[in-house]
Parts: structure tokens; C-alpha cells; sequence
């Protein structure tokens, strides 16, 4: 692939309860967005362990979404609290470690956000296209 | 309570081994968790129960082989177990704190006894000076009556110690306060009020009270250096990033290994996770046109990160273990400032205070996800 007609690749972690269905109403409900994006279900943000979204990104993903329900909205009450200080600690290290922390972000999307889920990934499809490919793509010493 | 331990013949050591001794006689504690010199001359921490054995008990030896606060954490974890007073280093009761708030260790049935450090060696240097006309103790301990004594012309302490402005026993029951004393006549410490009764000790004062200005300087100075030593690892981390200054590591898991707070029975790392089948390193080695081995070497690293920096006490134990000399300690203070900031978490501090991904408030960062 070149650098001219890059497309990058989005890694999402949805929550089963909120995001994941809201990413289906999208889809049920045919509204358009970018194929750039690999989804990966589980059952709340709150169970998405740092290394998860570190994994891709060194194995070049260009960037890693995280989708939860509403503050407040959690179907196990806190974990989308708890996923919030996990992702801004992540945020904080990576960007310390001289790592682009905009290629990671965390949105609060409900089961019935179906356009907010096409807007955010196609928002975000343009950041990182603007950006460019995730300096890691091509490094193999990591 | 604060007193003095009387030194006879200039012998510190001595005066402290029968503070010691005293301990265990009057059954203030059944055993003491401390450092032992060896009959080949290692210092190891060892539980020590028979008084006559505190003969060979030598913590103010300026050397730190292991950080104890896993060892204190093996024997308090849970019931039964025995009356212990462990005697730490500051950085080792930081490391014990968070090491209770992550339930790996209990200070119920235990009497810390802390210590002024005025640092450390690593073992591979304390032992070169041992054969190199030995280590002299009442030199190094006269160095703390004005400030922080400096390391042997030829040597350099420990990384860590060198920038650690945490120098004080916060928070122990009994308190050995080095800094300021003339110690080849006295020993002064602080002592909770019920143990200096139980111990039958009477308050006396330090003869020349100067330790909170000699305190006082020595923390500035060792904050500039701090600052200095992080500033520059800071700088280094933005310009090679995280890959470039750990680019020699060798993956052989030391660093976890010597962490006092990376505690997990199961390390990730450890586990079959890790385990490929050869068409996958295949695949890998395919995509982008070469693979590391073993695979995911910054992935340890920045997994590490996330699960210890915001209980990293700084103790240094890592870059003391590394075989490439890595400064992963450096790496992870610098980037602990940031994050333990954020969180305005300082490990080690209290007990009662929340690690702080156990924790979380409704009305925190509500923009965050809402964009």
C-alpha cells in the first residue's frame, strides 16, 4: 500500500450493551460510514485491559477506539467509570512515552446512537488519515 | 516519643542491634524482618527470631539487593502469622503501602521500623568495596551530620538513591533519624508512644537538634537532581520514544522480576498467551518485512507501565537488575510524575488513600467520551 492512497485501520473494542448496538443500528438503519473500522465485542468498556489497545497499535493499527455506554447508563453500573481513568492513564502514558495519544479514543455511544457511531468513526477515519499511517506500521523492532 | 539510643565507642552498629535485641526480649515482636550480613559478607534480609543472631543484623550497610517489601508482604499476607517489625528503607514502606491497598500484604500484627536512608549501592559495587579495603561504616554514617554523605571516590550510589528526595520513615512506628546526629555518640529515633512504654524508654532529646535543616537541604538537593535526571529522560522519551531508549533490551523479565509492586501470580507475559504457533510468527515476520524476537518487547514494557507507574515508589530496583543497564527507572519515574499527577495520587503515601483505578468519581472528566 502506498502512502498515497492510504486508508487506515481503526481497531474498535465496543461494549456488548451500548456502542456494539449502536454500531448495529447504523447498520440496520443503512447509514453510510467508512469500512475502515475492525470491530472487536465485549461485553463493557470496563473490561478493556490497556494491553489490548497497546497490541494493535505496535502491530501498526493506525488507530484504537473505545466505545461504552453513557456515564451513568453502565448495564454493570461503574465499569464505563472505571474504563474512563484506565483510557485517560493510558492516554497520559503514551503520550509521555512520546507516543501519539490521539490515535486512541473513548466515546460514549448508546444502543440508540446509530448516526452518532457513523459520524464518530467517520470523524475519525479523517483524523487519522490526516495524520498518516501509525509510525509503528513499518517497525518491526518493537 | 522521641529519644536517643546512647553509642559506645563510636559503635553505631552495635547501639542499634541492642535497640534491636530489646525488641525481641520484651516481646514487642516474636521475630524482625531486617538486613543480615552473611559469615561471606552478603547483606540479605533474613526473619530473625533468636536475639543472639542480631549479631550478624547490619542495616545500615549502604547496599539494596532486593527491595523487602514483597519478603514483608510473604510473611503478613494472611493468618496465622507472627508479630513482625520489619525494618525498611523509605522507599521500601512506600513499596508496602501500595502493596497492602493491592491486598498482597498486611500491616495488621506488624511494627515498622523505618529509617533514614542516606543511600544505597548496588550489591555488585557494595561487594567490589568490600574486597577493596572495605566498607567504612562510621565514615559514611559521619557524612549525614551535615547532609547526604557522598558515595566512595571510585563509586557512585545507586541511580535511584542518587535522585530520591523521599529520604525520611513517614508514617513508621519507630523512626531512626540519622540525618543530623552525630551517631558515633548517640542515635535518635521516634517511637510510637505505647512501643517507648512497652520498650521502658524515657524521652530525651537530640544534643544538637539540627536534623529538619539538614533534612530540609538535602531534599532540595536531591530534588534538583531529581528534576534534572527526569527533564533529560523526558526530553529523550519525546525524541526516541519509548522504543528508541529501551531499544537494547533483552526481554529477560528482570525488571519485573526486582518491581516490588508488579505482584501478579500469572504474568501475562508468563502465560501461554504468549505462545504462538511458528505460522504466526510467520505472519508476522511477513507483514512487515522482519519481527523481533522474541516478539512484543515494547508491549511488556508499556503494559508494565500501565499496571505499576501509578504505584512506582521509585525504589529503582529495576535498572538495578537490568543486565543491558536500561534506565527503567528513570523511564518510569518521569512518566509517573505525569500520570500520578493527573491522578494527584502519590504512592506510598497512605493506606487509606485509593489506588486510583479501583476508584472513581460520577462528576470526573464528563467531557471525556463526549465529543
Amino acid at each position: 500500500m502506498t502512502e498515497f492512497n492510504f486508508e487506515p485501520k481503526i481497531v474498535a473494542f465496543l461494549c456488548n450493551w451500548c456502542t456494539y448496538t449502536g454500531a448495529d443500528l447504523a447498520g440496520t438503519s443503512r447509514i453510510q460510514y467508512p469500512p475502515n473500522v475492525r470491530i472487536v465485542r465485549l461485553m463493557c468498556s470496563g473490561s478493556v485491559d490497556p494491553t489490548y489497545v497497546l497490541k494493535p497499535l505496535l502491530d501498526g493499527a493506525d488507530g484504537v477506539l473505545i466505545g461504552g455506554c453513557h456515564p451513568g447508563d453502565c448495564h454493570y453500573q461503574s465499569g464505563n467509570y472505571k474504563a474512563r481513568r484506565r483510557i485517560i492513564a493510558l492516554k497520559e502514558i503514551l503520550k509521555a512515552v512520546g507516543f501519539d495519544e490521539e490515535r486512541v479514543w473513548l466515546r460514549w455511544i448508546s444502543a440508540s446512537e446509530g448516526a452518532r457511531f457513523a459520524e464518530t468513526v467517520t470523524q475519525m477515519t479523517e483524523e487519522l488519515r490526516k495524520k498518516g499511517p501509525n509510525p509503528m506500521r513499518r517497525e518491526w523492532a518493537v | 516519643m522521641e529519644t536517643v539510643i546512647p553509642v559506645e565507642n563510636g559503635d553505631t552498629l552495635a547501639a542499634l542491634r541492642g535497640f534491636l535485641r530489646l525488641l525481641l526480649e520484651r516481646e514487642v515482636v516474636e521475630a524482625l524482618l531486617l538486613p543480615v550480613e552473611t559469615s561471606a559478607g552478603a547483606i540479605t534480609p533474613a526473619l530473625v527470631t533468636d536475639p543472639a543472631l542480631l549479631d550478624a543484623a547490619n542495616p545500615l550497610a549502604p547496599v539494596m539487593g532486593v527491595n523487602a517489601a514483597p519478603l514483608v508482604g510473604a510473611v503478613s499476607v494472611r493468618e496465622p502469622r507472627g508479630r513482625i517489625g520489619a525494618l525498611l528503607r523509605p522507599c521500601e514502606l512506600r513499596a508496602l503501602v501500595e502493596l497492602v491497598k493491592l491486598q498482597q500484604a498486611s500491616m495488621d500484627d506488624l511494627v515498622t521500623i523505618g529509617m533514614d536512608c542516606l543511600g544505597t549501592y548496588d550489591v555488585t559495587d557494595y561487594m567490589a568495596m568490600r574486597a577493596d579495603g572495605g566498607v567504612d561504616l562510621a565514615a559514611f554514617l559521619a557524612g549525614a551530620q551535615d547532609g547526604l554523605p557522598q558515595p566512595r571516590e571510585g563509586y557512585a550510589f545507586r541511580d535511584a538513591c542518587s535522585m530520591c528526595e523521599n529520604i525520611c520513615p513517614d508514617g513508621a512506628d519507630i523512626a531512626l533519624e540519622l540525618f543530623g546526629a552525630d551517631l558515633a555518640t548517640g542515635l535518635p529515633l521516634t517511637v510510637r508512644d505505647e512501643l517507648a512504654e512497652r520498650l521502658g524508654m524515657s524521652p530525651a532529646q537530640a544534643a544538637n537538634g539540627r536534623r529538619a535543616a539538614v533534612v530540609r537541604k538535602a531534599v532540595e538537593l536531591r530534588t534538583a537532581e531529581r528534576d534534572a535526571r527526569l527533564t533529560q529522560m523526558q526530553r529523550r522519551l519525546a525524541q526516541e520514544g519509548i522504543e528508541g531508549v529501551l531499544a537494547a533490551c533483552i526481554r529477560c523479565h528482570n525488571c519485573m522480576v526486582a518491581c516490588p509492586i508488579c505482584y501478579c501470580k500469572t504474568c501475562l507475559f508468563r502465560s501461554p498467551v504468549f505462545e504462538h504457533e511458528p505460522a504466526q510468527y510467520m505472519r508476522w515476520a511477513s507483514r512487515k518485512g522482519a519481527c523481533r524476537l522474541p516478539p512484543d518487547t515494547m508491549l511488556f514494557h508499556l503494559t508494565r507501565l500501565n499496571h505499576m507507574v501509578l504505584s512506582c515508589v521509585g525504589c529503582g530496583m529495576c535498572t538495578s537488575a537490568c543486565p543491558a543497564e536500561l534506565p527503567v527507572a528513570r523511564i518510569f519515574r518521569a512518566v509517573g510524575q505525569q500520570v500520578q499527577a493527573v491522578f494527584e495520587y502519590v504512592p506510598g503515601r497512605s493506606v487509606e488513600e485509593p489506588l486510583p483505578l479501583v476508584t472513581f468519581k460520577e462528576d470526573e472528566w464528563s467531557s471525556v467520551g463526549e465529543e
